[in-house]
C-alpha cells in the first residue's frame, strides 16, 4: 500500500456525487429513488461508512422545523435576524418547508428522535426566539442507517478516491472530475452529465490553539477541496468574509454548551461562574460577545454546569462522551475534571469556511444549483446559512432529486483532455523530487500564518501582509513540494485547497469594508456595520484574466419581511446588569 | 532541501495479541476517516503509521476484537 503508480482510468455516470458524508449519501440515494435506472456514483476520499462530521453520529438536529412547535416562515426570520440580513430567503424557507418530511424519513431509517410523554417531539429552546432543537437518543445511529440505505439503493460508492478538479464542458457545463486513489495514486476520470459536491467545510484553514493539525473541529479529512475546485471550475462562492468560528472546549475540539446542555440549564459563564449572553445558540454576535468576555479581566470562559444537581451534571457528561466526539471523556479524564465538580474552561475554536454553523459557501440557489450549468453544492459547502445537519440531509436531497431532472435533457458536455494532462502533471509533481519541503511543514506554516494575520479582529495591513506571506508559501509549495508515497500525496494536494482557501479568506475578508455577523468578520479598522453600502452578498471568483476577485451580489427581496424593530434582535446577547 | 526523520508519539495503540489482522481483518484501516493506520509487514499487526488522528473513534468502535486504543494526542492532551 502507498506506493505510487499513477494509472489512470475513466468511468461514465449520470450523476457523480462528491463527498460521501451527510449531505452526499442523501443526494446519492434520493437521485436514485427519483430514477432507478440512472447511473449514480458516491466518491468519497475516506470510507463512506465512517465518513464526515457524522462519522460516529450526532446528539440531536439543530434546527427542525417542526409543526405545533415552529412555522417555516419563523425559521425563516430566525435565520435572517441571525446571519445579519444577509441571505435569499427562497433557499431557507424551503429547508424550512422541506426538513420535517426529512425527519420522518429518517425515523423510518430506524433514527430515533426524542418525544413527549405524549408520543410529540420533545423540541427545546436553544435559538434566541424560537424552538428547533431535536435531541436523538440514538444519535451514534446515524451513518449505520444511511449506510444501509445506500447499500440497499445499490449506490455505487468508491471509497478512498480524493476529487481535485473539476472538468467543464466545452459548452460551459459541467463535464465531470479527476479523482486520485489515496492509496495508489491512480488517476480516475469521471465523465458526468451533473455533479453534485458535498465535500464539507473547510476545516483545516486555521490551526487550532494546541497546534495539532488534526485537532480541528470539523473532521479533518475536511480539507477545502469542495471550494477550491467550485473556485478553479467557475463557480461563484458567497460571504467567505462570513468565518465559522465556534465555542469550544479548551484544547479539545468538542463543542462545548449550547444544544445540548442548555436545555438541562447548563450555561457559558465568566470566570466569576456569571452568565453573560442571553442564548448560546451560536452566532457571530455570540462569539463576539465570547471573545471580549476572553479577554477581559472576567475571563476566561467556562461551561457551567456545576450548579446543577450532580444527576443533571451526570446525564449531559454521559451524553457529551459517548455520541458525537466520544473521546471527550477520556480527555476530561486525563484532566480530571468532572462536570458536575468545577467548570469547564472553554476557548474559541480555530477559523474556517462552513454555512452549516455560519454563512460561507459555494453559491447556491434554493435548488442547490451553483452558477455552473449542472454543478450542484449541498452541506456545509453550500452557501445556505446555518443549515446543520438537517440541512445537510434536506438540501442533499433537493440537489439530488434536481440533478436527475437536469439530466434528462443533456448528454455529456466535452471536456478538453489537455485538462486531464495539466491536471496530472499537477498533482504529481511533488512525487518527482528527490528532496523538498514535506506537506505537512508547508501546512503548518499557512495555516500558522492564517492565525497570525487572518484571524479577527481582522485588520487590513495585517491581510495585506498574509497575501504576500501566502504569495511565497504558494512558491514553495510549487517549485519544492515533495511527496514520497500516495498518502503523502494525498496531504499534498490538501496543501493546495488550504492555501487557495486562505487566499479566498483574504481577499472576499478585504472586499467587505465594514464590520459584520459579530466576530465572523470584525474589522477594527472598518468597525461600524453600514447597511447603505453592504447589506449585499459579496461573492468571490476567478475573473477573466486569471484572477481571483470580488463583486457585489443584492440580496433577492425578502418573502418573509423582517421589522425594524425586530432585525437586531442577534446583537442583543449581552446580559445587561440589572438595575 | 534534505529530510529529517524526527519522531513523533501517536495516539492510538493496538493490542498485538489481541489483533487478528494476520487472518485477514482490516477493519480499522478500512473505517479511519483520516487514512493513517496500516497493518504492518513485519508483525502482521494493525498500527498508526500516521500522526494525524482526529481521535474519533470508529476504528477503536468498530475493532471485533477490542485490540484499539485510542488516546487523547500529546499536544492537546
Ligand atoms: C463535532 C461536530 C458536532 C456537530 N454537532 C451537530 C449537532 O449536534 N446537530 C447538528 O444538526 N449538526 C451538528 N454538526 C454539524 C453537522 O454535522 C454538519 O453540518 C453536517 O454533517 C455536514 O454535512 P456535509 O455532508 O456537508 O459534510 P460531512 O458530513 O463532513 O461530509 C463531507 C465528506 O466529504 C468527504 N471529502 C472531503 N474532501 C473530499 C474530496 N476531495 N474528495 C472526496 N471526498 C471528500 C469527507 O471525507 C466527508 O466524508 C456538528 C458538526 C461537527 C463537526
Ligand atoms: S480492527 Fe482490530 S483486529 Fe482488525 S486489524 Fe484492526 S486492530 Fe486488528
Ligand atoms: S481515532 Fe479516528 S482518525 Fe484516529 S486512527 Fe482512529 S479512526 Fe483514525
Amino acid at each position: 500500500m502507498d506506493e505510487i503508480t499513477a494509472g489512470l482510468s475513466e468511468i461514465d455516470c449520470d450523476v457523480l456525487v462528491i463527498g460521501g458524508g451527510t449531505a452526499g449519501p442523501m443526494a446519492a440515494y434520493k437521485a436514485k429513488m427519483k430514477n432507478p435506472d440512472a447511473k449514480v456514483v458516491l466518491l468519497e476520499k475516506a470510507n463512506v461508512k465512517r465518513s464526515g462530521a457524522i462519522s460516529m453520529g450526532m446528539d440531536g438536529l439543530n434546527n427542525a422545523v417542526i409543526p405545533g412547535h415552529s412555522t417555516p416562515e419563523q425559521y425563516t426570520k430566525e435565520i435572517t435576524i441571525a446571519n445579519d440580513g444577509i441571505v435569499d430567503q427562497a433557499a431557507v424557507l424551503k429547508y424550512a418547508e422541506n426538513c420535517f418530511e426529512m425527519i420522518q424519513e429518517l425515523d423510518r431509517f430506524g433514527i430515533r428522535f426524542q418525544k413527549d410523554e405524549n408520543g410529540d417531539y420533545d423540541v427545546k429552546k436553544v435559538h434566541h426566539m424560537g424552538t428547533y432543537v431535536l435531541p436523538m437518543p440514538n444519535g451514534e445511529t446515524v451513518k449505520k442507517a444511511l449506510y444501509r440505505q445506500l447499500r440497499r439503493a445499490r449506490i455505487l460508492i468508491s471509497n478512498r478516491y480524493m476529487a481535485t478538479r473539476l472538468l467543464t464542458g466545452k459548452s460551459g457545463r459541467i463535464a465531470g472530475a479527476i479523482a486520485v486513489n489515496t492509496r495508489t495514486a491512480e488517476f480516475l476520470v469521471v465523465r458526468a452529465k451533473s455533479v453534485i459536491m458535498s465535500m464539507g467545510a473547510a476545516g483545516r484553514l486555521g490551526l487550532p490553539t494546541s497546534g495539532y493539525l488534526f485537532g480541528t473541529y470539523e473532521n479533518a479529512a475536511n480539507s477545502g477541496e469542495g471550494y477550491a475546485m467550485a473556485y478553479h471550475a467557475g463557480a461563484k462562492l458567497a460571504n467567505l468574509e462570513c468565518f465559522q468560528i465556534n465555542p469550544l472546549i479548551k484544547d479539545y475540539n468538542g463543542p462545548a454548551c449550547a444544544y445540548v446542555a442548555g436545555p438541562f440549564g447548563g450555561y457559558t459563564a465568566n470566570a466569576n461562574g456569571e452568565r453573560f449572553i442571553e442564548c448560546d445558540y451560536w452566532s457571530g454576535q455570540m462569539m463576539q460577545e465570547f471573545y471580549k468576555e476572553l479577554q477581559s479581566g472576567n475571563g476566561p470562559v467556562f461551561l457551567r454546569l456545576n450548579h446543577l444537581k450532580k444527576e443533571t451534571a451526570d446525564h449531559i457528561e454521559q451524553i457529551l462522551h459517548t455520541v458525537e466526539r466520544p473521546s471527550r471523556g477520556r480527555f476530561h479524564e486525563q484532566r480530571g475534571t468532572r462536570y458536575a465538580e468545577t467548570m469547564i474552561e472553554m476557548h474559541i475554536s480555530e477559523i474556517g469556511f462552513c454555512s452549516g454553523h455560519s454563512a460561507s459557501g459555494v453559491f447556491v440557489d434554493e435548488f442547490a444549483r451553483t452558477t455552473v450549468p449542472g454543478l450542484y453544492a449541498a452541506g456545509d459547502m453550500a452557501s445556505v446559512p446555518h443549515n446543520y445537519m438537517l440541512g445537510a440531509f434536506t438540501n442533499g436531497a433537493i440537489a439530488g432529486e434536481h440533478a436527475i431532472d437536469f439530466i434528462r435533457d443533456v448528454d455529456f458536455d466535452d471536456y478538453d483532455r489537455a485538462d486531464v494532462l495539466a491536471e496530472q502533471e499537477r498533482v504529481l509533481a511533488p512525487t518527482k523530487r528527490e528532496d523538498g519541503i514535506p506537506p505537512n511543514q508547508i501546512e503548518y506554516k499557512v495555516r500558522r500564518l492564517v492565525n497570525d494575520y487572518l484571524q479577527p479582529p481582522k485588520v487590513t495591513k495585517k491581510y495585506e501582509l498574509a497575501q504576500q506571506r501566502f504569495a511565497e508559501v504558494r512558491a514553495d509549495m510549487e517549485e519544492a513540494m515533495v511527496a514520497r508515497d500516495s498518502h503523502e500525496l494525498m496531504r499534498a494536494m490538501e496543501v493546495a485547497s488550504i492555501l487557495d482557501c486562505a487566499d479566498m479568506a483574504a481577499c472576499a475578508s478585504l472586499y467587505r469594508q465594514e464590520s459584520r455577523w459579530g466576530l465572523y468578520h470584525w474589522r477594527t479598522d472598518f468597525a461600524e456595520r453600514n447597511d447603505e453600502d453592504w447589506k449585499c452578498h459579496v461573492l468571490l471568483g476567478k475573473q477573466e484574466d486569471g484572477t481571483m476577485g470580488c463583486e457585489k451580489r443584492a440580496i433577492q427581496p425578502y418573502v418573509i419581511p423582517i421589522s425594524d424593530d425586530e432585525k437586531d434582535a442577534y446583537y442583543k446577547q449581552r446580559i445587561t446588569a440589572k438595575a | 532541501m534534505p529530510l529529517a526523520n524526527t519522531s513523533t508519539s501517536v495516539p492510538v495503540i493496538v493490542d498485538e495479541d489481541k489483533c487478528i489482522a494476520d487472518k485477514g481483518c482490516t477493519v480499522c484501516v478500512d473505517v479511519c476517516p483520516l487514512d493513517v493506520l496500516r497493518i504492518s509487514e513485519l508483525t502482521g499487526k494493525a498500527y498508526m503509521k500516521f500522526d494525524e488522528c482526529w481521535y474519533c473513534m470508529p476504528c477503536e468502535a468498530d475493532c471485533p476484537t477490542g485490540a484499539v486504543t485510542v488516546n487523547i494526542p500529546y499536544l492537546l492532551k
